[in-house]
């Protein structure tokens, strides 16, 4: 599904990766962690196609990335769900058409979107804000609408980048159990976070694999906190 | 041709969706509708200074080159028998349709402007002039000169042609100019339209990186782009167009020879029609300019 092999990314003289390898199996449910810093986000850019490796090889759905267009890279993203860390929304259009935005873009139609839609809207327990403005919104809404524009394609994999980093206990495990949720009807889960509190409370609930990032490389691969 | 029209049906289908995921822009709108219809407007006048030119070059060419002169500079005692000669002449030559000697009372108007109302012919040494209207064949300027030097020694043939030409090439100049000026202000619509998408693509940058996020191809974002574009350069243009018509209709008729040029100035019959083009082309324009804009903003995001 998601295949690095030997990868490293640098930006200008510094090496911000190196020498990453990993396989994400359909299904699975990973960790990133790692200190601020350490290189998660740009893995998680790199696994959906932001950023290019500077070596080694990504594969992404069995194709390799350099050999995508722009476009192609779009078409691949459908299949993926990404929750962003500051979430990225259209502030300018109510929550519903944000959450709705990846079923337009793929040409959809309004009435399946409008179904898909309420469903998953109830399944936040975003009913009742569904008109509200993304600047309207509190930091967990704003994490729960992500999450829901991330999976609303029904993709086959989410990469979640610190979903519970600016929401309160409660509602990170709120999250959490949405995350769950998703990965016990098929998907396969990345979530990079440093929170080892969350990464505990999961691994009580599902089988996941934490990958620890520190001086540039992956160090602890399949290691149980 | 036919795959540039079906890219822009493409890209203009609407979509009220794509429409409202880019947030619209007060000083980009402005812009673009004002720059539209500016141009559009200076595009009706540079359009009707190029048909009135057209016009003007085609009128002189036909009028002037279907009349001659004769100027008969004789002695008084021979004037009239050299008159006479010269008509002979022109009822036998082929290509002459009319021949007359002008009348005492029609020289003196043709010299009043420089020697007064009250000019007594008889006291100057004024020469005979003949007009001649020739048919459609025309004649032959330089066998007829031939003729003339032979029988009536003091008759000078005047084919118009000396002052003809410059006025006939400074009227076809006038309507390449008009030409120019259009194609001018279609450029600097251009480029007015890509200042005005650089800033709203530079200033919605936040938005394309949502929608490259969530799976949008460049070819959605910039269709998003385009349609917006293009409509406010069509309704701009419009706008610019029906004013500069009626300023054109509004502008006065009629007048002597010599204003004809400035009260003629204005569109005629079928030439009516031709500023509706303005509108599409600017939206043409503005399609192209904003396409290219998107692309290459897109192409340096990526």
């Amino acid at each position: 599904m998601i295949e690095l092999e030997n990868v490293a990314y640098s930006y200008g003289d510094g090496e911000l990766l190196s020498d990453i390898s990993l396989k994400l199996a359909p299904g699975s449910f990973h960790f990133l962690t790692g200190p601020s810093g350490a290189g998660k986000t740009t893995l998680m850019k790199l696994c959906y196609g932001a950023l290019l490796p500077t070596a080694g090889q990504l594969r992404l759905f069995d194709r390799d990335v350099r050999a995508m267009t722009r476009d192609d890279v779009a078409m691949l993203r459908r299949r993926m769900g990404v929750v962003h860390q500051d979430c990225q929304f259209l502030d300018h259009l109510p929550l519903s058409e944000n959450i709705a935005l990846p079923l337009h873009v793929s040409g959809r139609s309004s009435e399946a979107a409008g179904e898909d839609l309420g469903d998953l809207m109830h399944w936040v327990g975003l009913t009742e804000r569904a008109d509200a403005l993304p600047p309207e919104l509190s930091g967990g809404e704003r994490q729960r609408a992500a999450l829901a524009r991330a999976v609303i394609m029904s993709p086959d994999v989410v990469l979640a980048d610190e979903p519970t980093g600016n929401v309160d206990w409660e509602m990170s495990q709120r999250l959490l159990r949405l995350l769950i949720e998703l990965n016990r009807m098929g998907k396969t889960v990345v979530v990079a976070t440093h929170d080892l509190g969350l990464i505990r409370a999961t691994k009580a609930h599902v089988q996941a694999r934490v990958l620890r990032i520190a001086n540039r490389r992956i160090q602890l691969a399949g290691a149980d906190l | 041709m036919k795959r540039v029209f079906g890219l822009m049906r493409r890209a203009m289908q609407p979509d009220a969706q794509a429409d409202r995921v880019v947030p619209s822009s007060g000083f980009t709108a402005q812009l673009t509708l004002f720059a539209a219809g500016a141009m559009a407007f200076l595009a009706v006048f540079a359009l009707a200074l190029s048909l009135a030119a057209g016009r003007l070059a085609e009128q002189w060419g036909d009028e002037l080159a279907r009349t001659a002169t004769i100027r008969i500079a004789a002695p008084d005692d021979q004037q009239q028998a050299q008159t006479d000669a010269a008509l002979r002449i022109l009822q036998t030559t082929r290509g002459v349709a009319q021949a007359r000697a002008l009348s005492d009372a029609e020289q003196s108007a043709l010299l009043a402007p420089w020697f007064g109302a009250d000019l007594e012919l008889d006291r100057l040494p004024v020469p005979r002039l003949i007009e001649v209207i020739e048919t459609a064949e025309g004649v032959d300027a330089a066998g007829l000169r031939l003729r003339l030097a032979a029988e009536v020694p003091g008759a000078v043939l005047d084919d118009h042609s000396r002052w003809r030409d410059p006025l006939v090439k400074a009227a076809s100049r006038l309507r390449t100019l008009g030409w120019v000026s259009i194609i001018l202000i279609a450029a600097v619509t251009a480029a007015m339209v890509t200042l005005a998408a650089n800033a709203a693509l530079a200033a919605n940058a936040q938005v394309i990186s949502v929608l490259r996020l969530v799976g949008a191809t460049d070819d959605y974002i910039a269709r998003a782009f385009i349609r917006r574009f293009t409509l406010r350069a069509l309704i701009g243009a419009a706008a610019g167009m029906v004013l500069g018509m009626i300023a054109v209709l509004l502008m006065p008729r009629g007048g002597d020879e010599t204003a004809s040029f400035l009260t003629g100035l204005g569109f005629q019959g079928i030439h009516w029609l031709v500023p509706l083009l303005i509108p599409p082309l600017a939206a043409a324009v503005a399609f192209f300019a904003t396409r290219a804009a998107a692309r290459r903003t897109l192409e340096g995001l990526s």
